[in-house]
């Protein structure tokens, strides 16, 4: 009984996670870039979709679709506006332009936290599900709305993984993600393909933020710990490494629910990091990562 | 070495630190007691960028050393009494240990595995911290019973006093032949250890070095706030503020760091009128330094000196 109901949340929670550390981990994997805005994206996603339903009293699907794209904007808005301009300085050096972008994607995720709250308050807030009410799955009495989530991380995330493996862009991006240097010397351009990985990743983000919002409810107190979670969960599976955070994202998910249902809700995100530092002892480079 | 005593920056710094010296006979008590948070912030930034902007490592995770630094001395003092000062050198000495411990392993990862096995370290004391709450305090803080002194100007002077020395002996340290071999390993780890020096040494001595200024000040700042928690000591939000003053006053300057940091304090105090838009207005501006003068307060300055 305990150990269905675990197994449906603790699959729910997962698929969610996987589908808000993919877009993050491709754009490690193809541009380099780790996006330490990126909880503040989400947050913003699900705060819109909010704001759309109790301040502009539009329908959940508008709602919804609102929300993915103030992600879209604002994700696009990181790359031209701060991870752009520092990967174009020739003030600093290369060697420190990771730290730059980190420092630069941190500032800006704290300033969209704060525009946030200023706006919208600190307050907890729910974004109406799209599909309400309760189903019994053997004796387990699960909401619509996660097993909703659950169907919607894993179609978003199979969708990608057809866009990536399948169609023209998508195999530039992979190509990209392997050797940079080579995409420019077949005549593709690199700006395009990184505009191309942005967008996608605000997408991404957008219906994380989003389902987020309706299966738990977001803060602007959120963001820093869904910017650290998904960073986990990347390093955890190996940086730039899709189906080793897909791993990664599960492995966190069950421990989580394994160890608020069994143990103490208060001790939930213990286990999890115990793991990452085990796995950074071990294997430094991540589950599936390459060194 | 010779040369920054009669170099324009050791003048200047020279000039600051006396005005600020005497700052007690005309401020009030209330810019006294912000400016003495201030100093204690620069030296956690000063340690950060010892081991950034020198020895290359990110450590994403400047409030665990702090942190522990901060709840050894608060806890040894609350639960036996112990003098103030026994448990400041303490707290220094536990936090070297912790800095030992996390470094040992950390030092073996690169880059972006360095700077998340930092924050994983500081995820797991505020967590600690949380689950101990009978010996720490929890979420409520810790209560300490002992304060150094409470004479604002007095407290005002041992933060000056300490941040002098601390800055003093971090930069004598970073312009040193040590802090050589540092930069150099910092660059190119593989060069650095071709032309003989042991590298896992050095930036070792370096996190030691940081941890140990890290852990003082922190188990300082809790005397004189007299209280330890979660949000003033460990919390993710006060390490980025550290990384943030060490980046705005400039990277491998050590003294650009407490610029920062002071800065970082005292804007934050001007713009509470502001009400919530402060830290939005403090990172805004921070965002534009890194953006457009990506060397700092003190690098801008260097340069153009160094131009003209």
């Amino acid at each position: 009984m305990q150990a269905l109901q675990i197994l449906i949340d603790g699959f729910a929670i997962s698929a969610l996670y996987a589908l808000g550390a993919t877009g993050f981990t491709l754009i490690f994997g193809v541009s380099g870039v780790l996006n330490l805005s990126h909880g503040a994206i989400m947050v913003a996603a699900a705060v819109a979709a909010w704001a759309a339903a109790s301040v502009l009293h539009l329908d959940t699907y508008s709602g919804a679709l609102l929300g993915v794209a103030v992600a879209l904007v604002v994700a696009f808005a990181t790359y031209f506006a701060v991870v752009k301009p520092i990967q174009n300085s020739r003030r600093i050096p290369n060697e420190e332009k990771e730290i730059f972008v980190l420092t630069g994607t941190l500032l800006w995720g704290i300033m969209i936290q704060e525009l946030i709250a200023y706006f919208f308050t600190n307050n907890a807030k729910t974004v109406l599900p799209i599909v309400e009410g309760v189903v019994d799955i053997f004796g387990v009495r699960t909401p619509r709305n996660e097993i909703f989530t659950a169907i919607v991380c894993c179609l978003v995330i199979g969708l990608l993984w057809i866009l990536v493996n399948r169609t023209r862009t998508g195999k530039a991006v992979l190509a990209a993600s392997m050797n940079p240097r080579g995409v420019t010397l077949l005549g593709l351009e690199l700006t395009r393909i990184y505009v191309v990985v942005w967008a996608i990743y605000g997408i991404l983000a957008g219906i994380a933020g989003v389902l987020l919002g309706m299966f738990l409810g977001v803060s602007s107190y959120s963001v820093g710990p869904l910017t650290a979670s998904a960073f986990s969960i990347v390093v955890l599976g190996g940086l730039g490494s899709v189906s080793g955070s897909l791993i990664a994202a599960f492995v966190v998910g069950y421990l989580e629910t394994v160890t608020a249902y069994l143990v103490s809700p208060a001790y939930r995100t213990i286990p999890a990091l115990l793991l990452l530092v085990v796995v950074m002892y071990i294997r430094p480079q991540g589950l599936l990562g390459r060194r | 070495m010779a040369g920054f005593f009669t170099s324009r920056l050791f003048f200047i710094s020279l000039a600051c630190v006396v005005i600020a010296a005497t700052l007690p006979f005309y401020v009030s008590g209330y810019i006294l007691g912000l400016l003495t948070v201030a100093f204690y912030f620069g030296v956690f930034a000063m340690a950060w960028d010892l081991l950034f902007g020198f020895a290359g490592e990110v450590n994403f995770g400047p409030t665990f050393l702090i942190g522990v630094g901060a709840y050894t001395a608060g806890i040894l003092n609350n639960q036996f009494g112990w003098s103030v000062y026994l448990c400041i050198l303490l707290g220094a000495l536990a936090s070297v240990v912790a800095g030992f411990v996390l470094a040992l392993p950390a030092l073996r990862v690169r880059g972006p595995y360095f700077g998340l096995t930092t924050l994983v370290a500081v995820l797991m004391l505020q967590n600690f911290v949380v689950v101990f709450a009978d010996l720490t305090g929890g979420e409520i803080g810790l209560t300490i019973p002992d304060v150094i002194t409470i004479n604002a100007g007095a407290n005002y002077w041992i933060a000056l006093g300490f941040m002098t020395v601390s800055a003093a002996i971090l930069y004598g340290l970073s312009q040193s032949p040590v802090g050589l071999v540092l930069q150099a390993s910092g660059q190119d780890p593989v060069q650095a250890g071709a032309l003989g020096f042991n590298i896992v040494k050095h930036k070792l001595a370096a996190f030691i070095v940081s941890a140990f200024f890290s852990g003082l000040s922190g188990a300082l700042l809790v005397f004189y706030f007299g209280t330890a928690s979660v949000g003033t000591v460990v919390d993710v939000a006060v390490g980025v503020n550290v990384i943030v003053s060490a980046v705005l006053g400039g990277r491998r300057t050590v003294l650009g760091a407490a610029l920062g940091a002071i800065f970082l304090i005292v804007a934050g105090e001007f713009l509470r009128p502001t009400g919530e838009l402060a830290t939005f207005i403090v990172s805004a501006v921070a965002l534009l330094v890194v953006l457009f003068f990506p060397g700092g307060f003190l690098g801008a300055a260097l340069s153009r000196e160094a131009r003209s």
